[in-house]
């Protein structure tokens, strides 16, 4: 009746994930009895849950983005304090069954769902408003693939209490991950929630091409885009062409895990190396995916408070048209040592090193944005400098990594540990950070509290190269990865000094939590009545903060790049020619998001623990969902006539 | 006390005990010097500018349009263009010159053959032509050439020890090669770098590095103190167990090596031997 379902699937015996996750519900509880006793649940489902709002959407995204970072950071501060704990013959406190759970829920909750949700949450939101439109080409789309990444997010939060999540690092390497070596449900789980997201993430990526490509304002050329926007199509393009890949093997494994295939097993003809090429096939442009979107932001940040035009605008899109078709080319330079010969180690050296010059010339048209600005510093601006300086020394390293026989000796240390956290923090998280406090004013109306935010800023930077500095070092010592406790005693005090760097980051993300609730507090006083508080350059500042569902009411008429600007030059009042139409369509809210996203989490618990009523319940559920929306009656558009709107701007 | 402090930061991969492992070093340091004279005038830039052209400096010159210049766009695409095009050459280089495979040239000394197997979680070095094998600890003689064979009874692990350079895959069912020599007497610890489950954290082993005379005298005491490889006592061997202490066998099995890469797995239990015919062996190649 219930599979492999039984009280024993509950860690009783373990205090730490039994206490983890009894706090995680009663807070889930405790929100769910506030909302109840406040009576806010038909706004939430109206205004929210159903919502296809592209802005809706993009905020929904960040704030799990941001929850998730409050889980994956829960379990990095375990990982440092257990090794700042386990030197000499010490364990420390967390046996290996346990932390290896714990290092595989970093990354993948790190990357797939803070990282990747909080990039494809500002693209969402950013985008359209850039392109001057007013909503993605397929907004119930847009809400299905929310919902799906939600779905994916609750499955791996499950696993804290049902069960047991992989222990076999955030990629699930074969054999190790295979049904031999692996019998438990931590592999299913991981699969599982991979598979519903990523297909989420793959429907986005579809849905925000189709809108960059087919969907800009009157006038807008392709070299009128925001850069921002030359970015989001870049990254974009790559889920459309590498989630499928990651569908693909995923699926290959789940074969091998549930039917006795054997594509990567150990035995009848599998071969594992197949499994680490295509999950790499994948994995680089992921890299790409997740830092050019940050690419974009700082492009804007930096041109925005200089108070000038980007340097070498075409040349950025060179750069990042270059970076998306080149991150196809050099997968193999994560497994070098596994014993391909000196030709495609060599090739795939160089292929890697490529990259790192359209790299570098984002960097410099960077620096020359700078030169003959006049640079405000305002907390954006930290970030962006704080990502300058900080981003070419994980470009550097990253180029070491990529000279085959350096690679030898530094492959899978803490080096490398140290290589990628510096690029993902350093670019990514600080791009992340960098765009929410940018754009947040657009969003809600009020800025965020400026002090607070430099104050995070600090935390996060000083944090970052205390708590990775040390594992350069350590690894150059010859210290690996994904060890639970190690013989050297000398590595103790610089595994103390990454665990003081581990806690001031917490105080950055202690004080992010501060910053919004102190900012909602004073919002009255922090309100930015003229949709433009930073002095913007691009469309997204000429519209109302926060916008009108609509975005806009007639759409702007584009003849250059940061039209906003030009606009304000010319002391135009507004960019929007013409008459205000007579009657505005918005799309339909639409429950197919959350209700299929209800039937994903159904089915994949169902495989999980092979309940397989319920995991066709929840196909035949999930099924009959799109297609009753397939043949739904209802009109898909309502008409926003003028004196609606007036009161809905109110 | 300097000293003290010196070795310190001088461990694992930056303290090169052999021929691979300081190539391999100097590679680091030129490449990482290379960039550092990119990389540092860029940081002080970034920070130089964005002072400089701050709001408040009334001196300098604001220039809101300034957005285009063909020469500096040729210098920010040269410059990494030639760092690359230089540290290309390196990789491309280095990676046939410190090819794993690529034997080490060290005049008449013959090479010793060492077979590797990764275990859950333990290492077995089986040396062919001396006929004896050893557990988690490799005993080698200084100055000769070692040329590894390694593969795995289990998961993927990673043998590697840091100071003598390169590491390597070892895979099931697939045979790896490595060359590493140790210059000096001495003992150079080991461990899988590629994580393998519960017990990878202790799939730790130490290398000893002997002259010659200690070596045969190793050879000949491992020989007198017994032990068997054979099918049986590797099966044995092959179950999962952590934290394994180092051992010794005076006897082995022909052949094993060959035979643990060409069956699958003994130690899963679902064997059904000589599924991989010879032939169809990938050479890691």
């Amino acid at each position: 009746m219930l599979g492999k379902l039984s009280w024993a699937a509950i860690p009783f015996d373990q205090p730490i994930p039994m206490i983890a996750s009894l706090l995680v519900m009663l807070t889930i509880l405790a929100i769910l009895l506030l909302v109840t006793w406040k009576g806010w649940w038909p706004y939430l489902w109206s205004e929210w849950i159903t919502s296809v709002d592209h802005k809706r959407i993009g905020v929904m995204y960040i704030l799990l983005a941001l929850v998730m970072l409050v889980r994956g950071f829960t379990d990095a501060i375990m990982m440092r304090s257990q090794l700042a704990l386990a030197a000499g013959g010490a364990q420390g406190y967390l046996p290996p069954e346990h932390y290896n759970q714990i290092f595989s829920a970093h990354g993948t909750i790190m990357i797939f769902f803070v990282a990747m949700t909080f990039m494809v949450g500002l693209m969402n939101f950013v985008v359209p408003l850039q392109l001057g439109i007013r909503d993605v080409a397929f907004p119930v789309l847009n809400s299905v693939s929310f919902w799906l990444t939600a779905a994916g997010v609750l499955l791996v939060n499950m696993s804290l209490f049902i069960g047991e999540f992989a222990r076999t690092g955030w990629l699930v390497y074969p054999p190790l991950s295979e049904l031999a070596y692996s019998p438990g449900v931590g592999v299913d789980y991981y699969l599982w929630a991979l598979q519903i997201s990523g297909a989420g993430t793959l429907l986005s990526g579809i849905n925000l091409t189709t809108t960059i490509l087919k969907l800009r304002a009157p006038g807008m050329g392709y070299m009128r885009m925001p850069i921002f926007c030359w970015t989001a199509l870049a990254s974009n393009l790559l889920i459309v062409a590498a989630f499928p890949i990651l569908t693909a093997t995923f699926a290959m494994l789940l074969l091998d895990r549930y039917l006795g295939f054997h594509f990567f097993t150990n035995e009848a003809g599998g071969n594992a190396m197949m499994y680490i090429n295509l999950i790499w096939a994948w994995g680089h442009p992921e890299v790409y995916i997740l830092i050019l979107p940050a690419f974009g932001v700082f492009s804007e940040v930096i041109a925005t408070f200089s108070g000038k035009s980007l340097f070498g605008y075409r040349s950025m899109v060179i750069a990042t048209m270059a970076i998306c078709v080149l991150s196809f080319m050099v997968w193999l330079h994560h497994f070098f040592t596994m014993g391909a010969g000196a030709d495609i180690n060599g090739f795939f050296g160089i292929m890697t090193m490529i990259i790192a010059v359209p790299t570098g010339v984002k960097v410099f048209n960077w620096l020359f944005t700078l030169y003959g600005g006049r640079l405000r510093f305002d907390a954006p601006v930290y970030w962006a400098l704080g990502f300058m300086v900080t981003f070419v020394v994980g470009g550097m390293t990253g180029v070491l990594l990529a000279i085959p026989p350096a690679d030898f000796v530094l492959h899978n240390s803490l080096f490398l540990v140290a290589h990628f956290h510096n690029v993902i923090i350093g670019g990514v998280l600080f791009g992340a950070f960098a765009g929410y406090t940018f754009w947040f004013p657009k969003a809600f109306g009020f800025k965020l509290d400026e002090r607070i935010g430099k104050a995070i800023f600090w935390c996060w930077f000083i944090g970052f190269y205390l708590a990775f500095m040390p594992l350069y070092i350590l690894g150059l010592m010859g210290a690996t990865r994904r060890m639970q406790h190690y013989d050297v005693a000398g590595w103790q005090p610089l595994m103390l000094v990454a665990l003081l760097g581990a806690i001031v980051i917490l105080a950055g993300i202690v004080l992010t939590g501060v910053q919004l609730v102190v900012s909602i507090r004073t919002r009255d006083q922090r309100r930015d009545p003229t949709g433009d508080p930073w002095d913007g350059r691009t469309l997204e500042w000429s519209t109302a903060s926060p916008p009108p569902a609509w975005n806009y009411s007639v759409l702007p008429a584009v003849n250059g790049l940061d039209p906003h600007w030009e606009a304000k030059k010319s002391s135009k009042s507004r960019l929007q020619d013409g008459p205000d139409p007579k009657s505005i369509a918005v799309p339909r809210n639409s429950p197919i998001g959350f209700v299929l996203a209800f039937f994903a989490v159904m089915a994949g618990f169902a495989l999980i623990w092979h309940i397989w009523w319920m995991a066709v319940a929840g196909l035949i559920g999930a099924l009959m969902t799109i297609l009753a929306h397939a043949w739904r009656v209802s009109d898909e558009v309502e008409q926003i006539v003028g004196s609606q709107r007036q009161r809905a701007a109110t | 006390m300097s000293d003290v402090a010196g070795s310190y930061w001088r461990s694992g991969v930056l303290d090169p005990q052999g021929p691979v492992g300081a190539a391999q070093n100097t590679i680091l340091l030129n490449a990482t010097t290379i960039m550092l004279a990119v990389i540092i005038p860029v940081i002080v830039l970034t920070l130089g500018f964005a002072w400089w052209f701050r709001h408040s400096n009334a001196r300098a010159n604001y220039m809101p349009d300034w957005s285009y210049s063909g020469r500096i766009e040729l210098i920010v695409w040269s410059i990494p263009a030639m760092v690359v095009l230089f540290l290309g050459g390196i990789a491309w280089i280095g990676s046939h010159d410190l090819d794993p495979r690529k034997q080490i040239d060290s005049g008449t000394v013959a090479p010793l053959d060492v077979q590797v197997v990764s275990l859950d979680w333990k290492w077995l070095f089986i040396y062919p032509d001396l006929g004896v094998a050893s557990v988690n600890s490799l005993t080698v003689p200084a100055g000769v050439p070692i040329r590894f064979q390694l593969t795995s009874a289990t998961v993927m692990n990673s043998f590697f020890v840091p100071q003598l350079g390169s590491q390597i895959y070892t895979m099931e069912g697939m045979t790896t090669r490595l060359n590493l020599l140790a210059d000096k007497p001495g003992r150079y610890p080991g461990l899988s770098a590629q994580f393998s489950g519960e017990g990878f954290s202790d799939m730790r082993f130490m290398v000893d590095a002997m002259p010659q005379q200690d070596f045969d005298q190793w050879t000949a005491n491992t020989r007198a103190a017994g032990g068997s490889l054979d099918k049986a006592s590797y099966a044995q061997l092959a179950r999962p167990s952590s934290a394994v202490a180092s051992a010794t066998f005076g006897q082995v099995e022909e052949n094993l090596f060959n035979d643990i890469v060409n069956s699958n797995n003994p130690a899963s239990g679902t064997s059904p031997t000589g599924h991989h015919s010879a032939p169809s062996i990938s050479d890691g190649t």
